[in-house]
């Protein structure tokens, strides 16, 4: 990247003037916009092929995100995601890729359920209790993301292949521990099927709207995490820090930036976001944890903080997308007879054309202005298979 | 800096990468015979090698073995911090280390169980077998990164082959065998190719970063064969279906002990081992390999002398996928007759581990795969035997999760000193 990318990075411009104009460049918008119409498009041609009318399927998909009666679901589901996607976004920044989000998510969720029915903290003041748990899972997901980062920074192994890896590591060792009777770890032994025992009243985050999917205080604690990865991101050293190795680990290192301590963290802080996200929907959603929740959550943030080109703010719309379309997709199913998994073929079609927006770009003729084209064209990925920090 | 202090400094035992494994190796010896050695009971175990009734048998006390070889371990631990000169011998001794550490394993497993004996043939075969996918998805990355595109879509790539290649198969053929079934291994192969020339598209052409295209055709595969099960083979009400039957290799499988577990076997096993060594014909001894290899090196340089390097890429990404949809019908058609969501399970990324594990060589990501595929067939056969520790009894989960520990381990370990080609990952943009 031979020159300064997005407006963010330029001089600190001020005033009102500025401010304008950058609400309406509209062409960080633009590009995902068009990419889920093309997406809706070949989806079409999909429901088409099945011999349903995709009409009446997207009716009753967009019926079943934004309904009145629905929207609360749409919020309730999106939440996890707002958390495992700006983890992954935030890793995006420099240059990392955080596949690991799922077993992150699912180790923080294991902590709070843990802490959370500890029985001293069941006798602490609400706010107390919720916290101790929630720290607890802050806590664990940043040390199992902190894992990938550091075998990265000491031995240069792929985070992609170590996160993966873990994601698999966790959701067995998961299973074990809540599932075990002999010796019984985590497992409630008065249920029937394995799961851990249940959250006491006080580590409980109250609950907002009472939807199923409920939405509950952990919507707006990911919404305050967004705001709190946008000022590290924008407004620290250490943000600068992590910008830097995104866009050039090399310069960066002539810099005299520790690249690997900056790795290290990077991931440690990615996964106690989604450690974060996995254990607010403990102590908000389902108060006990059992095994094989959020399967696929860690593929879906990771198309979400690309839809949203990893920017912080951007994560909000597009989780809540995503999730109001798998919440809504079950209405489509009932009222058309698709199955469920054409919204997973639309998702994956969305992902594609942001990614490959030169597509985009092209079929609606949306001209290059050169000025925003996102985090994503900061930070490259695919380059330095295992290259030492 | 003078030349004569050099082999001065050079001569003193310093701790590095080698010393700090021997180390390690040591650290487990001392252990092993502390307190592992003295706690088993004398017992009567054994190796077997033919299905039973089966007269050869190698028996042995586990308690000798195991002290032979935490001796070793220790060994090998004095031996890697004598110094420099003995550096050669600190090699052979770490890699006779690691490879004694299946034995090892084995023999543990089979003093803390029930069982007596266990058939060491069948696991070396079983090895083989379950490492056939993770080999066919490894000579697809290799193909994929040898011409400069990083590939981690070959888990969406087996995936979706798998998918559709089962689909057709429920739709035509009813899952039943026969000439069908043969068709449908086609189309799945074709499916690979099919995504792996979407891959090359989006990358080769737009110039999207290769590791998201990666994710997107995983996330595509999922969805993609999760709605042709359920909108197309559910409804068929086809759950399971014939899948390909066992060939005898005439001559071969007469082969004493081997013979009858080794060559009888299903035939994208067999096409495996073929794929293996033409991948390193074709790399290594063709013009069209080494122009392969030219633009995963330096494709500018390619350029130069007329190869068309965008046109290398395509083929060579999508040969790779063709491999992959190999892969994938193994999965679906050869190891079971039957589709289930994500029925990979993680197989496509075990492959790029096994790959660098390799250093994108077609012979040593073909030991990676195996190694892989041993450690599966280790997890089952622990399962099997019942392994206990104390009164404690080893989890199912804790074997299951045996294949990503290693892989971990081996990226860990060995990508410090893998070396990728040197236009891996990178965009190629013709010059103007």
């Amino acid at each position: 990247m031979s020159a300064p990318t997005t407006t963010e990075e330029r001089a600190p411009r001020r005033g009102m003037h500025h401010m304008v104009q950058r609400y309406f460049d509209l062409q960080p918008i633009l590009v995902p916009i068009a990419a889920i119409f093309l997406a809706l498009a070949v989806g079409a041609v999909v429901i088409l092929l099945v011999g349903e009318n995709p009409l009446t399927a997207y009716w009753a998909l967009l019926r079943g995100m934004f309904a009145p009666d629905r929207i609360g679901a749409t919020l309730g589901r999106s939440t996890p995601f707002i958390g495992a996607a700006l983890g992954v976004a935030f890793a995006f920044r420099a240059g990392l890729f955080n596949i690991g989000v799922e077993g992150q998510l699912l180790i923080g969720a294991t902590a709070a359920a843990w802490v959370g029915t500890w029985a001293w903290v069941a006798d602490l003041p609400a706010v107390a209790a919720v916290v101790i748990a929630l720290v607890a899972a802050v806590i664990a997901g940043g040390l199992y993301g902190a894992i990938p980062g550091a075998l990265k920074a000491r031995t240069g192994a792929h985070e992609v292949i170590v996160t993966i890896m873990l994601n698999n590591i966790a959701i067995l060792y998961v299973r074990w521990m809540v599932g075990s009777q002999d010796p019984v770890i985590l497992r409630d032994m008065s249920a029937s099927v394995p799961r851990t025992a249940t959250l006491p009243r006080n580590a409980r985050l109250p609950e907002l709207v009472g939807s199923e999917p409920r939405v509950h205080v952990g919507f707006l604690i990911m919404l305050g995490l967004c705001f709190f990865v946008w000022f590290i991101l924008q407004r620290t050293t250490t943000g600068f820090e992590v910008r830097t190795v995104g866009a050039n680990a090399s310069a960066a290192r002539y810099a005299g930036i520790g690249v690997g301590r900056v790795i290290i963290l990077v991931m440690a802080l990615s996964g106690s976001f989604a450690g974060l996200a996995g254990g607010g929907e403990v102590a908000g959603q389902s108060y006990f944890l059992s095994p094989g929740v959020f399967v696929a959550v860690g593929f879906d943030s990771i198309a979400i903080a690309l839809l949203a080109r990893a920017n912080p703010f951007a994560i909000v719309p597009a989780a809540i997308l995503w999730g109001g379309m798998l919440a809504g997709a079950p209405l489509m199913q009932q009222e058309t007879g698709l199955s469920i998994d054409v919204v997973r073929i639309i998702q994956a079609l969305v992902l594609l054309f942001v990614a490959a927006d030169v597509i985009v770009r092209t079929i609606f003729r949306i001209r290059h202005t050169g000025e925003s084209k996102g985090a994503m064209a900061e930070a490259r990925l695919g380059a330095e298979w295992g290259s030492v920090a | 800096m003078t030349a004569a202090a050099i082999p001065a400094r050079r001569s003193m035992a310093r701790i590095g990468r080698l010393q700090i494994l021997g180390l390690i190796y040591g650290f487990f010896g001392v252990l092993l015979l502390a307190y592992v050695a003295p706690n088993l009971e004398p017992a009567d175990k054994g190796f077997t090698f033919e299905q039973p009734p089966d007269p050869a048998r190698f028996a042995f006390d586990p308690r000798s073995i195991v002290v032979a070889i935490a001796i070793f371990f220790v060994a090998t631990a004095v031996v890697s911090l004598l110094g420099d000169r003995f550096e050669r011998i600190t090699r052979i001794c770490l890699l006779t280390a690691t490879i004694i550490l299946a034995p090892l394993f084995l023999v543990l497993a089979l003093a803390l169980s029930e069982s007596g004996d266990t058939n060491v043939v069948s696991l070396a075969v079983e090895s083989l077998r379950l490492g056939t996918p993770i080999a066919l998805g490894a000579m697809c990355g290799l193909w994929c990164e040898r011409s400069g595109v990083v590939n981690i879509g070959i888990e969406g790539m087996m995936l979706a082959a798998a998918g559709v290649g089962f689909t057709v198969y429920a739709v035509l053929g009813d899952a039943q065998g026969g000439g069908w079934l043969w068709f449908a291994i086609l189309v799945a192969v074709l499916t690979g190719g099919l995504i792996a020339a979407l891959h090359a598209l989006v990358t080769v052409t737009f110039r999207v970063d290769q590791i998201i295209s990666g994710v997107v055709i995983n996330l595509l595969a999922l969805g993609l064969t999760s709605f042709l099960r359920s909108q197309v083979i559910v409804p068929r009400g086809i759950s399971t279906g014939e899948a390909t039957s066992v060939i005898d290799v005439p001559i071969f499988s007469e082969i004493p002990v081997i013979g009858s577990q080794l060559f009888a076997n299903k035939p994208i096993f067999f096409m495996m081992f073929a794929i293996v060594v033409a991948t390193w014909f074709v790399l290594y001894r063709t013009p069209w390999g080494l122009r392969v290899r030219s633009c995963g090196e330096n494709p500018h340089a390619a350029e130069t002398v007329g190869i068309d390097v965008i046109k290398i890429r395509y083929q060579a990404v999508i040969l790779g996928g063709l491999i992959a949809g190999l892969g994938g019908a193994w999965f679906s058609m050869e190891s079971q007759g039957g589709f289930q969501d994500n029925m990979t399970n993680g197989a496509g990324f075990i492959a790029l581990a096994a790959l660098i594990f390799g250093r994108w060589r077609p012979f040593p990501a073909f030991a990676g795969a195996m190694l892989f595929g041993f450690t599966r067939a280790l997890g089952t056969r622990f399962q099997i035997l019942g392994v206990e520790v104390g009164d404690f009894s080893i989890p199912s989960e804790f074997w299951q999760s045996l294949p990503y520990v290693v892989t971990i381990i081996v990226v860990a370990g060995a990508v410090g000193r893998a070396i990728p080609p040197a236009a891996d990952g990178q965009p190629y943009e013709r010059s103007k």
